[in-house]
């Protein structure tokens, strides 16, 4: 009984699978640039494996060799596994750098790490999705999954506001969800462009307006912390309960995984109790400073 | 005038006016229709009338020279259109492009004031709504300033 | 070590696995399914003992009341033998400590210990107990550190240096993964590139920690929470925490700045270690009285010349740690004190503080519970390589919150509010006990002496005092308060 049994040191490999903090090589098989500063990946496991499991609102810590690591949502289709997709923005040095990449070149993956959208509250019940900016991305794996299983919500309402008509994200599948009878699509720019007839106005504005039974329904948000704080107010003076208003929040994050300390608001690591949190939880937290 | 007044009775902006005070707005309105890629004012215009649109949609616009027209709001079914007429010198600021065609209530801007200056409870409550909508209208645009999907979001 | 989790009515149980007692892996969903628990005392930390086939285990109830989630178990501390069966006592006389150094060494352990450079304890190897800090004593106050000479050979007449065993357990700087590039790069882009499986090939010795005081226990029982207790392990800290031999000095000789009676953490440890010392120095007398916790630890002191102790021995022992509890340099009220943080963001002590706050970052350096690190990346100059390393952090930086283009905590006020608040309450909620063990290192390190049980205490009153806003140095005079006697 010299030393404890159940902490025994395993061989390199097994090891090399268990640890979270060690990537593992992915190939880019699809690059696809959305907007001028917004590009989409999709990455499949160098060993044939495919895409990874995942649930919608997960994340990904993305690893590009020798420059750094990010944490990316997966944005596409969970029922589809032959890929793993993300969709980024280029505003830092890592997605900066991640901008030259090219099929054929390959990226570290650790993950999915995060709590999910807690999809099964709006079985039933009316599903509204607010998207702001890139906030889209993260939301898309919930479209995917609502239109999958159509039968099992009511109304699916999905409102998208962001900055100029070039900025926005997906505009062929959105285009092609606001074609189908079974899906209210709404679509709002802060500033318009010549030849844009769309809506112009915050993504707030669409909330007032849009069809769904606000005492049975379930909300899920992403954007910008301000959009999100606003959006949540809009919901809740319609009538939404804040129990079943969900948004996914951002902080730094260095591992993805509880240890490094840095993703934490108040009391959470956004890392591990979200990104996606009810409303309740994170209300008064938003509200403060610096916090 | 009783296709009028019940049309103005459905309107959500009128809602909690009195009896009295819908006698007052329906002297002062009229049932319009105005067809997509028309105007209902051009900037620089007399500002004579103010709209709720029942149906449809209408872009307010900006034109300048090298950029064409910018849309600066749309403004769609239940929500009002036009201030310009409250306040002198009663002139359009904008331009308000009709893109999808539109059923709408216009309002005798001169028949309004008029009636406003004579009877201040109706014209009080004229103006708590207008003046809900235009906070409303200001906070949106504070947001869409900021550019909160800019880089510094 | 931590891998027994149970719920008991609303609160959450965890405790190490006693090896002999209990098969590893099994859950368990009722404490009462298991064990016969009783409550030993009404006051905090709200211990709980539990019997097993013989076997008694004391836990902490953890504090967090509504989240018992399997994803995120809440810990507490640790488990004991029972301390109460005097026959497992022994007494080393001070001539014969060095056969426990033998001993340990002999079974291929390098130990550190606390030893005496640039006239501060630190911590480092050591072979024999010579090199311990024979006759010194430390004068600790708010930024103020001395060693002086003490009137015996009291070879842990001291409390805690500017360092602590985290160094050990969690290395300031950790090679994550190397990689190389593979084949031919296409373009300035990222070539293709492949990890390296042995990051951390290099065998890191068996260390034997000697001397570790109760805070520091305690301390390691708190990273265990974060690095091991989650949903994800850090197999690195695993294998240290699983290797290092643990060796207790309970506590006769409080510091100026500790509180650690205040915490719950000492001056007696509860358990967690594999042999416990007592050092007594009376006249020309001075032996240890030693008590194994584990397995190896009783056949390591099988190997040391010991007699079984004498009821003289162990009250003259016991007499110590209770004046010794009686004699804490600080304290820090509890009560309440998770709540009083979530009421008061913007209580204008903040703005106070951060006027004599740095943002230096040393309290985080010397705490032992601060865990927080960041990733560098680099390459080497041709880019064939890259290597992904693991550094200590602290959140006093403005980097540390970075996103999107700024801090979101840029100002030095936010950044000493989001440390204190992480220590003495949301620690609470993440990890079910406070975050601070009372070590006093903070107070002691800080270039301008803030003191974190002033600060705390400062925000029980709605105006602030300009009495308590700068106590002075008490000089290592000790300050008596109300005992509040560890668990055991």
């Amino acid at each position: 009984m010299e030393t404890m049994p159940d902490l025994t040191v395993e061989p390199a490999a097994a090891a090399a699978s268990r640890d979270p903090m060690r990537p593992q090589p992915y190939r880019i098989v699809r690059f696809t640039q959305n907007t001028h500063d917004t590009f989409t990946v999709a990455l499949e496991d160098m060993n044939g494996a495919g895409g990874i499991e995942f649930r919608p609102g997960q994340f990904n810590m993305l690893y590009l060799y020798g420059v750094g690591e990010i944490p990316i949502s997966i944005s596409g289709n969970p029922a589809d596994r032959t890929a793993v997709i993300h969709t980024t923005r280029a505003v830092g040095t890592v997605t900066k750098a991640m901008r030259n990449l090219r099929r054929g070149d390959t990226l570290g993956v650790r993950g999915p790490f995060g709590a999910p959208w807690p999809l099964e509250h709006a079985r039933g019940r009316d599903a509204v999705i607010v998207a702001g900016g890139i906030g889209l991305a993260p939301l898309r794996p919930v479209l995917y999954h609502l239109i999958a299983h159509r039968q099992e919500y009511n109304k699916v309402v999905l409102l998208y506001g962001t900055r100029s008509p070039v900025d926005i994200l997906y505009r062929n599948e959105l285009e092609a969800w606001r074609a189908r009878f079974d899906l209210d699509v709404y679509v709002t720019v802060d500033r318009g462009m010549e030849g844009w007839r769309g809506n112009v106005g915050f993504v707030s504005g669409l909330i007032g307006k849009a069809p769904f039974d606000a005492g049975n329904t379930t909300a899920f948000l992403c954007g910008p912390e301000v959009m999100m704080r606003v959006c949540a107010t809009e919901l809740l003076k319609r009538g939404v309960s804040d129990s079943e208003v969900f948004i996914s929040m951002e902080r730094n994050m260095k591992c993805g995984i509880g240890f490094c300390g840095h993703c934490q608001l108040g009391p959470f690591f956004i890392c591990k109790d979200g990104p996606v949190f009810p409303f309740p939880k994170m209300r008064d937290l938003l509200s403060r400073w610096e916090l | 005038m009783e296709d009028l007044k019940r049309i103005l009775h459905s309107l959500p902006f009128f809602e909690g006016f009195s009896e009295e005070h819908f006698a007052l707005l329906v002297g002062c309105a009229r049932n319009e229709r105005a067809a997509a890629g028309t105007f209902l004012f051009r900037e620089g215009e007399e500002a004579t009338k103010f709209f709720l649109l029942r149906e449809g949609r209408v872009s307010v616009e900006i034109h300048s020279p090298g950029l064409g027209p910018l849309t600066v709001q749309t403004v769609s079914e239940n929500e009002p259109l036009g201030w310009s007429w409250l306040f002198a010198p009663y002139t359009w600021h904008f331009d308000a492009r009709v893109t999808e065609d539109t059923h709408l209530v216009s309002f005798d801007g001169l028949c309004l004031r008029t009636k406003c200056e004579n009877a201040h409870t109706f014209g009080y409550q004229l103006l708590k709504r207008f003046s809900s909508i235009m906070t409303q209208r200001i906070e949106a645009l504070s947001f869409q300033l900021m550019d909160v999907y800019g880089d510094h979001a | 070590m931590l891998d027994l989790l149970a719920f008991h009515d609303d609160s959450i149980v965890i405790f190490h696995r006693q090896e002999t007692c209990i098969p590893r892996g099994r859950k368990h969903s009722h404490l009462q399914e298991l064990f016969e628990v009783k409550a030993l005392s009404s006051t905090r930390p709200r211990a709980v003992e539990l019997r097993h086939e013989g076997c008694i285990f004391h836990a902490y109830r953890a504090l967090i009341p509504s989240r018992a989630t399997s994803r995120q178990p809440a810990l507490s501390t640790h488990c004991v033998l029972p301390p109460q069966e005097p026959d497992r006592m022994v007494t080393i006389q001070r001539n014969d400590l060095d056969s426990l150094f033998a001993a340990l060494e002999r079974r291929g352990l390098r130990i550190i210990g606390p030893t005496v450079r640039d006239e501060a304890v630190v911590l480092d190897f050591i072979h024999t107990s010579a090199a311990l800090p024979r006759g010194r004593a430390d004068e600790q106050a708010p930024g103020h550190y001395r060693l002086r000479e003490r009137d015996d050979d009291a070879l842990f007449g001291y409390a805690v240096g500017p360092l602590s065993w985290k160094q050990f357990l969690y290395p300031p700087l950790q090679t994550l993964l190397r990689a190389r590039r593979e084949g031919t790069p296409k373009r300035s882009g990222a070539p293709g590139f492949i990890i390296d499986t042995d990051a951390e090939a290099a065998v890191e010795p068996s260390l034997a920690f000697f001397g570790v005081r109760p805070c520091d226990l305690a301390a390691m029982v708190r990273f265990d929470s974060v690095f091991l207790g989650g949903p994800y392990r850090d197999p690195g800290y695993a294998r240290r925490r699983q290797n290092a031999f643990i060796v207790t000095g309970h506590c006769t000789r409080p510091g100026g700045t500790c509180f650690c009676v205040s915490m719950g953490t000492g001056p007696k440890a509860l358990g967690g270690y594999d042999i416990a010392l007592t050092e007594v120095v009376q006249g020309d007398r001075h032996f240890f009285l030693a008590e194994p916790g584990t397995g190896r630890g009783s056949s390591a002191l099988d190997d040391v010349p010991t007699t079984s102790s004498t009821a003289e021995e162990i009250s003259a022992a016991d007499r110590l740690l209770g004046e010794a509890s009686r004699h804490m340099g600080r304290s820090l009220d509890t009560d309440g004190l998770r709540e009083l943080f979530l009421k008061n963001f913007e209580h204008p002590r903040w703005q106070q503080t951060a006027q004599r706050c740095l943002a230096c970052t040393n309290c985080t350096m010397v705490c032992p519970t601060c865990f927080c690190s960041t990733m560098d990346d680099t390459t080497d100059l041709t880019g064939s390589s890259a290597e992904r390393r693991r550094r200590w952090d602290s959140c006093f930086t403005l980097e540390y919150s970075h996103i999107h283009g700024g801090s979101v905590r840029p100002s030095g006020m936010s950044r000493y509010r989001q440390w204190i608040t992480h220590k003495l309450s949301s620690w609470v909620n993440q990890f079910g006990t406070f975050g601070c063990t009372g070590c006093g290192r903070c107070i002691t390190w800080c270039p301008v002496g803030i003191d974190l049980t002033q600060e705390a205490e400062a925000l029980r009153h709605p105006l602030t005092d300009p009495a308590t806003l700068h106590r002075e140095n008490t000089d290592g005079r000790p300050e008596t308060h109300p005992a509040q006697p560890s668990v055991l």
